[in-house]
């Protein structure tokens, strides 16, 4: 296969056409403005529609309208702007429209810096928006996954009619590395809940207005009992877990840099293994359980003061202590201070 | 092999065109290869760096936290990295427009005076690559063929007449490093 030269914006951007999407709603902000740079050359070579809409509560909001159609739809931002959005991200939830929502996350709280971070996790994660829903998270840490990750997600949203949340970083989004692209895809699934001008068939009606409390609470218990279905999705890789004595979670770009701790560790004779969740949201709770047998301490990376490593908590009960390694507002956690952070626990 | 390089300059000089190219190159040739940007939010004027690491194996962090060699464009961006290239690593100077090495006497320092020569081959715009031809006879990661082809499949036909400049300017870099 042929490889091709990528940004992980452009990799996220081509892996939704490839995967059928044909609409694109967004609003400018760095560091993801290649996302609907690379929509707006490539969408009308497909017949599809790229728009800037005077705002991200905007493009949220047409984004409900065209995946209401059952068309194929895309949004992308960051921080702030994905703030902005999450009032749509509760509607969409609730009336069940599938979706992708792209949130590349720079430093924050606030307008922040625009280089790339991890301080999002909860926004995607935990809610975000207000209501009861869960979104699937994908977090991709390489270029490749960047592509293939989104590719999927447009099967993972039809799937469910949920949307779904890929969750990167500034540093994902602006680098570049050689990929093989998906194939296009061909085939899509029946939307027969669609608004889709068929006469032919009962009225369809999306909404996430419930103003009988009763009604609403049988649409929560739906989507509840939705959202153990989709615990079934939950993904993760590891690296030399098996004979670990610690462990490093880590997700995305984080993941990456924990990767090369792992190596440099070994070869200094600390057995550190790397789990790194793909999906946050679910998140490999019993993978991560499964290893605290052998370990005697968890570490969790993350460009942030510390999200993820609630989850890992969870995981783990109190069974083991977990330490939080990381740099904050765009700062990028370096390999010899994290492996210092990590020889001093090891070495006690 | 592995190759941890930043291109620093300003905006406008084609920093980022020496790093896309690189890695385009590396790609050509089945190495591993990463190219992460930074620049500020100005659209022009400001600092602009890059770097790229080529490497036979698995590229882990993307971060390049052991720089071997520096291509300082300008005065700023070699006293801004001039201490992050590791010992033994190599600093290249634009010596048209850095009048002073680095004072450091662990690194081997190398000269190139790209604008100069590009004025002299009828544009200065191919300074970059002028560097870059440089950047090749230092380091050996890439073949000059690799570059043009690189820059033949990034380009659009219809700019295919300045690949003969730029084929020269990469020769003339390689030639006149010093």
């Amino acid at each position: 296969m042929e490889q091709v030269l990528l940004k992980g914006s452009e990799a996220i951007a081509e892996g939704a056409v490839l995967a059928g999407c044909r609409f694109f709603f967004g609003y400018p902000i760095t560091p993801q403005n290649e996302i609907p740079e690379y929509f707006a050359r490539r969408l009308p070579q497909v017949n599809g529609t790229f728009l800037q809409a005077e705002s991200e509560i905007a493009a949220i909001n047409m984004v409900y309208g065209a995946g209401g159609t059952g068309a194929r739809v895309m949004t992308s931002s960051s921080s702030p702007g994905m703030s902005l959005k999450q009032e749509g991200i509760s509607y969409l939830s609730c009336a069940e429209v599938p979706c992708v929502i792209v949130s590349i996350m720079r430093g924050g709280p606030g307008l922040g810096a625009i280089q790339g971070a991890q301080p999002d996790y909860f926004q995607a994660v935990k809610g975000g928006g207000h209501g009861d829903y869960k979104n699937i998270v994908l977090a991709p840490s390489t270029v490749q996954e960047a592509a293939d990750l989104t590719y999927q997600a447009f099967d993972l949203a039809d799937k469910y009619r949920n949307p779904v949340i890929i969750l990167g970083d500034g540093i994902l989004a602006q680098m570049m590395e050689p990929i093989v692209l998906p194939n296009e895809k061909q085939d899509f699934p029946e939307k027969n809940w669609a608004l889709n001008l068929d006469k032919n068939r009962p009225r369809n009606v999306i909404s996430s207005s419930y103003p009988i409390v009763e009604e609403l609470e049988k649409v929560i218990i739906r989507l509840n009992q939705k959202a153990e279905i989709m615990k079934g999705e939950v993904r993760w890789d590891t690296l030399q877990v098996e004979d670990a004595d610690y462990i490093i979670v880590a997700y995305g770009t984080s993941a990456r840099i924990a990767k090369a701790v792992v190596r440099q560790a070994r070869e200094i004779g600390i057995k550190l293994g790397l789990l790194r969740p793909i999906t946050l949201w679910p998140f490999p709770y019993d993978a991560i359980y499964s290893l605290v047998p052998q370990v005697k301490a968890f570490f969790a990376l993350e460009m942030s003061t510390g999200q993820m490593i609630e989850d890992v908590k969870i995981a783990i009960g109190r069974e083991r202590p977990v330490y939080h390694i990381g740099r904050y507002g765009g700062v990028i956690p370096r390999v010899n201070e994290t492996l210092e952070k990590i020889t001093a626990v090891a070495k006690g | 092999m592995r190759q941890e390089i930043i291109f620093a300059g300003f905006g406008g000089q084609g920093i980022m065109l020496m790093g896309k190219v690189l890695a385009y190159a590396a790609m050509l040739e089945n190495k591993k290869v990463i190219f992460l940007p930074s620049y500020g939010s100005e659209m022009r004027g400001g600092t602009a760096n890059c770097t790229v690491i080529i490497s036979d194996d698995e590229i882990e962090s993307p971060i390049a936290e052991n720089p071997n060699l520096l291509v300082a464009m300008n005065r700023p961006s070699l006293q801004k990295f001039e201490m992050n290239v590791i010992t033994g690593g190599c600093i290249l100077i634009n010596s048209s427009m850095i009048d002073q090495h680095t004072s450091r006497d662990d690194v081997i320092k190398k000269k190139i005076p790209a604008n100069t020569l590009a004025a002299e081959l009828g544009n200065e715009k191919v300074a970059n690559m002028i560097a870059l031809g440089s950047v090749l006879e230092l380091t050996g990661c890439v073949s000059k063929d690799s570059i043009i082809l690189a820059l033949k499949k990034s380009l659009a036909p219809r700019h295919h007449d300045i690949l003969p400049l730029n084929k020269a300017a990469l020769e003339i870099g390689s030639e006149r490093v010093e």
